[in-house]
């Protein structure tokens, strides 16, 4: 064995997804720009209070000021009725060119209140900005404050079940949790969807149909977490194709997160049982997917209340990919499928496509021994 | 400023060097390759890899490059680390260290520009290959006749957030209105620097030369502004040579100072670090050069597709940002439509698992393919990457706008755009780098793949790299082209053979090209190719058959339809590949005629076990 094996073998660990029933959560909220933080350490926060504010400056527009007024450039000085720096009101009259004893009058009217930035004599536009606009950012999750983040923001942390999904859209959501289908393979179909679930994170299993979406909307869900998306109602959904796997700004008013996957693929049991486990209760949620450096994936965050009573189960804490660890294929021919580690051979071996690659032996649920590329494994965080 | 200059107390290059050390800082992971001096040759030794920590919680650079030279420390037991961690020793004493180190990088997301302009086929195709020559993404070409009024601009600045600003507009002594009213524009949106607050964003006017005292106004407060020669002097005239200098020169001055443990980083190289795709397009330049011919590239990657081309020693690249096979593998579906990925598969498919399938390899990208159906499906996208990317290159590769200076400004704007200079038939090289390309488990898979893609016609050499180190090959020649070359020959440059292709269209079945080939052993070959075959013929790496070849008529080899050639072709891992299926080549629009030909194709170049 070269050292360089040696090292891979050491460190052969995939780290998969998190389905954990308890983790501590930690989540760094800051403004884009320097502000007023409103908390201090130690504060409890609930899901959506402001923990600090700023303004930003407003969006500027281009006034045509010379050729408005119909007059050169260089004279636009002399027909502006404010200067730089001024405030104006929207409507106000902020240039006003007259000739031929008033037979030609042309004016420039504030398209809103703000303030002129800088008039050119080159090229005879003036630059209008409009007020600040105020900015804040508030806490997303239940927690306490535990680190401040000078002029810009905090920390909250808090004990949650946490649910990391593979893919996901739509921005940060709240609503209690609501399984709508009976099994983790069941398709959330219009019919599931019932007026209760207004306001409500809606658990489904295999996936979800673009006509069910709709009905989500017309009741006001505000979140919908299924195992597999197939392509075409994602289109539905979306209105359009996704091509890169950066997502998060959508407008949409539903965020939606896959936990397995592209296709028609039940949500794991194990995932399934956590949201049932946990049903009832508030959760943040968040569709942000960016698949990079810096990966993002999206989540479902249920915190728990200060000293409620978890009944935990035998959580296992792998750091690292050994015999008998838990894993999930994601690669064909045995996509979606549950495994456990058998063996993990040292030397590069072919796989059918032809490919030299470091494997890994795998015993499926029916028992079947098969070997996969070490690529194509998630470890499994129960 | 260290440009490429070596500072005498670091490295050793005017001494006798042994030892070069240059890594990549990727994205992703940072590549260390080792070279050495053996005897009078330079030749690569060995590589060492490690994932970049530009993110959090490491952020910094340096740790990712000390963790892929500390393998090559293992693998070699050659010390190159200093004893603090702190350093890249040098020079080589003997016993450790290197005599150069030098260094690429695209960790981040590479270097992000915006580009400004009056008119988006002339001054601002000019600034766009400057910037996309330096090695940078180009995030949007504003321009006067881009269609969006000033309000929608402004929006669109504010929002993306550049590493970098080039601005250019006007010729020289001519109106001075709309450059100087998109510079208006660019300083009514504020932008703001990508990598962080605190520092000016980086902006370089090259426009018209009577406006640089109102982009002074305008920007010497708030931005590091650099005031170049116009870019256009005239219509006629293109100087993009000084605009890129200058791109370089202010991303290492203010974009990679700014990213995180750069400033150690680049107390630690000898000369400037460089954006990775600049150092991979000098490295395409090293081959045009040596072999003294014209070259197209391409590095085809996880997100994005660079192409380059050397025609008549013009370099230009083009970067298809979102053409790419794993992060963006989605989006090249998207691109090019779900039918043409389908078209190129030898089996039945069902489109929606078809699509999920790839949209699982974008959201799950490290992942590899087990099957050889799941391999045939990755190829098939790469083709359509390679295919699109070379088009986006089309429209970056274009002859000048605007050289007939009789016409008026206005009939410039009439005509329509200009015919690329791109044509297969005059480029005798073709090379590919890139992951899939160099990790396909046959060689003869990456030749196809780029012959489909590209489609070379008449008689062409095709390369691809072997390991991936062509931005370090790059950067290297920067200092000692003959030591880069001799690593390229040697170690880099895979030969895959030679592609004799006569363009035109004829029917199946039907006499297109008869070739007699002098094999190296003396023994002569003669092959009557018909119309849609392909044929594989043996010819070793460093073994040169002597072709004669005679098209039929309505067929052009290179000098004219129906005329013969003779010519060379070069041996490869692949060989001497008679490809008689057209150009351009057309699939068969009857999926299960196309599905045969297909296998056809895969029986004749012993691509994949389809059994």
């Amino acid at each position: 064995m070269t050292k360089t094996e040696e090292k891979n073998m050491a460190h052969a660990y995939t780290p998969g997804l998190k389905i954990k029933k308890v983790e501590t959560v930690r989540k760094e909220r800051v403004l884009p720009i320097e502000g007023e933080v409103l908390v201090k350490v130690g504060d409890r926060v609930d899901f959506q209070t402001t923990l600090a504010h700023t303004e930003i400056p407003g969006d500027a527009e281009i006034l045509n000021v010379n050729e408005i007024l119909g007059i050169d450039p260089g004279a636009v000085f002399d027909y502006m009725l404010k200067k730089e720096g001024e405030q104006f009101e929207e409507g106000e009259m902020l240039g006003k060119y007259t000739a031929f004893w008033g037979l030609v009058k042309n004016y420039v009217y504030a398209p809103f209140s703000g303030i002129i930035e800088s008039v050119s004599g080159l090229t005879g536009q003036v630059i209008i900005r409009q007020n600040n606009i105020a900015l804040e950012i508030d806490s997303y999750i239940r927690g306490k404050i535990v680190e401040i983040i000078p002029s810009k923001g905090a920390v909250v942390e808090t004990q949650a079940a946490l649910v990391q999904g593979i893919f996901g859209f739509g921005g940060e959501n709240h609503g209690d949790i609501t399984i709508a289908v009976s099994s983790p393979s069941e398709l959330l179909k219009e019919d599931n969807i019932k007026a209760e679930h207004k306001g409500k994170v809606i658990i489904g299993g295999s996936g979800v149909t673009s006509t069910a979406y709709k009905k989500a909307l017309e009741i006001g869900v505000t979140g919908i977490v299924v195992g597999g998306m197939n392509v075409e109602d994602l289109i539905g959904i979306l209105g359009e194709d996704i091509g890169v796997a950066i997502t998060g700004e959508e407008n949409v008013k539903i965020t939606v997160i896959a936990t397995e996957g592209f296709g028609a693929l039940p949500m794991s049991d194990r995932t399934f049982n956590l949201f049932k486990e946990v049903e009832g209760k508030m959760s943040a949620i968040n569709g942000a997917t960016q698949i990079r450096a810096g990966v993002l994936r999206p989540e479902i965050i249920v915190p728990y209340d200060e000293g409620e009573s978890i009944t935990l189960y035998d959580e296992r804490f792998s750091d690292g990919m050994a015999q008998g660890s838990l894993v999930r294929i994601i690669r064909a021919p045995y996509f979606g499928e549950i495994a456990k580690v058998a063996g993990l051979p040292v030397n590069l071996q072919k796989v059918q496509s032809g490919s030299k690659v470091r494997v890994i032996e795998v015993e499926l649920e029916d028992g079947r021994i098969v070997t996969v590329p070490r690529a194509n494994v998630e470890i499994i965080e129960e | 400023m260290k440009h490429m200059t070596i500072t005498e107390n670091q490295g050793n290059p005017s001494k006798e060097m042994k030892y070069i050390l240059v890594t990549d800082v990727g994205s992703t992971t940072t590549k260390a390759r080792f070279f050495a001096k053996k005897g009078n040759e330079w030749r690569f030794i060995i590589s060492g890899e490690a994932p970049t920590t530009v993110e959090k919680p490491y952020e910094d650079v340096t740790m990712g490059v000390l963790n892929a030279v500390r393998e090559i420390e293992e693998l070699t037991g050659h010390k190159i680390i200093s004893d603090a961690n702190d350093n890249i020793l040098r020079p080589y004493d003997g016993e450790k260290g290197v005599d150069l180190y030098c260094t690429t990088s695209s960790a981040g997301g590479g270097l992000q520009m915006m580009v400004g302009g009056v008119v988006k086929e002339i001054t601002a195709a000019s600034a766009n290959r400057a910037v996309l020559g330096a090695g940078s993404i180009v995030m949007d070409i504003l321009t006067m006749d881009d269609g969006r009024v000033p309000h929608e601009k402004i929006t669109r600045i504010k929002n993306l957030r550049p590493d970098m600003i080039l601005l250019a507009g006007g010729t020289d002594g001519g109106t001075v209105k709309h450059v100087a009213s998109m510079a208006e524009i660019f300083y009514a949106a504020k932008p703001k620097p990508r990598l962080g607050e605190g520092y000016r964003l980086p902006m370089i006017y090259a426009g018209n030369i009577d406006v640089q005292a109102h982009i002074r106004k305008l920007f010497e407060k708030d931005f590091a502004l650099l005031i170049i020669d116009n870019i256009r002097p005239t219509l006629n005239i293109e100087r993009i040579e000084h605009a890129r200098r200058a791109v370089h020169e202010l991303f290492m001055e203010h974009v990679m100072s700014h990213a995180p443990g750069y400033l150690k980083l680049m107390k630690w190289t000898d000369i400037d670090i460089m954006p990775t795709p600049a150092g991979e397009g000098i490295a395409m330049q090293l081959i045009a050069n040596e072999l003294n011919t014209n070259v197209l590239g391409v590095g085809l990657g996880g997100a994005t597709t660079n192409v380059y081309s050397i025609y008549d020693k013009r370099f230009v690249r083009s970067v298809s940002a979102n053409l790419g096979m794993s992060y963006s593998i989605s989006n090249v579906c998207k691109e090019t439509g779900i039918n043409n990925i389908l078209r190129w598969l030898p089996f039945e498919k069902n489109i929606g698992e078809l699509q999920s399938e790839i949209k699982n390899k974008m959201i799950r990208p490290t992942t590899i393919p087990q099957t050889i159906d799941d391999l045939i499906i990755e190829h098939a996208v790469a083709r359509e990457a390679l295919r699109l990317g070379l088009e986006h290159h089309k429209t970056i590769a274009t002859r000048l706008k605007g050289i007939n200076v009789e016409r008026t400004v206005g009939d410039l704007l009439d005509q329509g755009l200009e015919d690329t200079y791109i044509d297969l038939m005059n480029f005798s090289v073709i090379c590919g780098t890139g992951g899939l390309l160099s990790h396909a488990p046959k060689r003869a898979q990456t030749l196809l793949i780029l012959t489909d893609a590209f489609q070379p016609e008449g008689v062409t050499r095709l390369f691809q790299d072997s390991v991936f180190m062509m931005p370090h090959l790059g950067v290297l020649s920067t200092v000692d082209s003959k030591a880069a070359w001799q690593i390229f020959d040697k170690d880099c440059l895979v030969h895959l053979g030679t592609v004799v292709a006569p363009k035109g269209q004829s029917r199946q079945g039907t006499e297109v090209m008869d070739i007699k080939i002098a094999m190296p052993d003396g023994t002569t070959l003669r092959e009557n190719m018909r119309f849609g075959e392909i044929k594989r013929i043996s010819l070793g790496i460093d073994e040169v058959a002597e072709i004669e070849i005679a098209p039929s008529r309505g067929m052009d080899i290179g000098v004219g339809i129906g005329k013969p050639l003779k010519d060379k072709a070069h041996g490869g891992e692949v060989g001497l590949i008679l490809d008689a299926r057209g150009r351009p080549l057309v699939l068969p629009e009857i999926p299960r005629e196309r599905m045969n030909k297909l296998q056809e194709w895969n029986r004749n170049m012993g691509l994949y076990d389809l059994e």
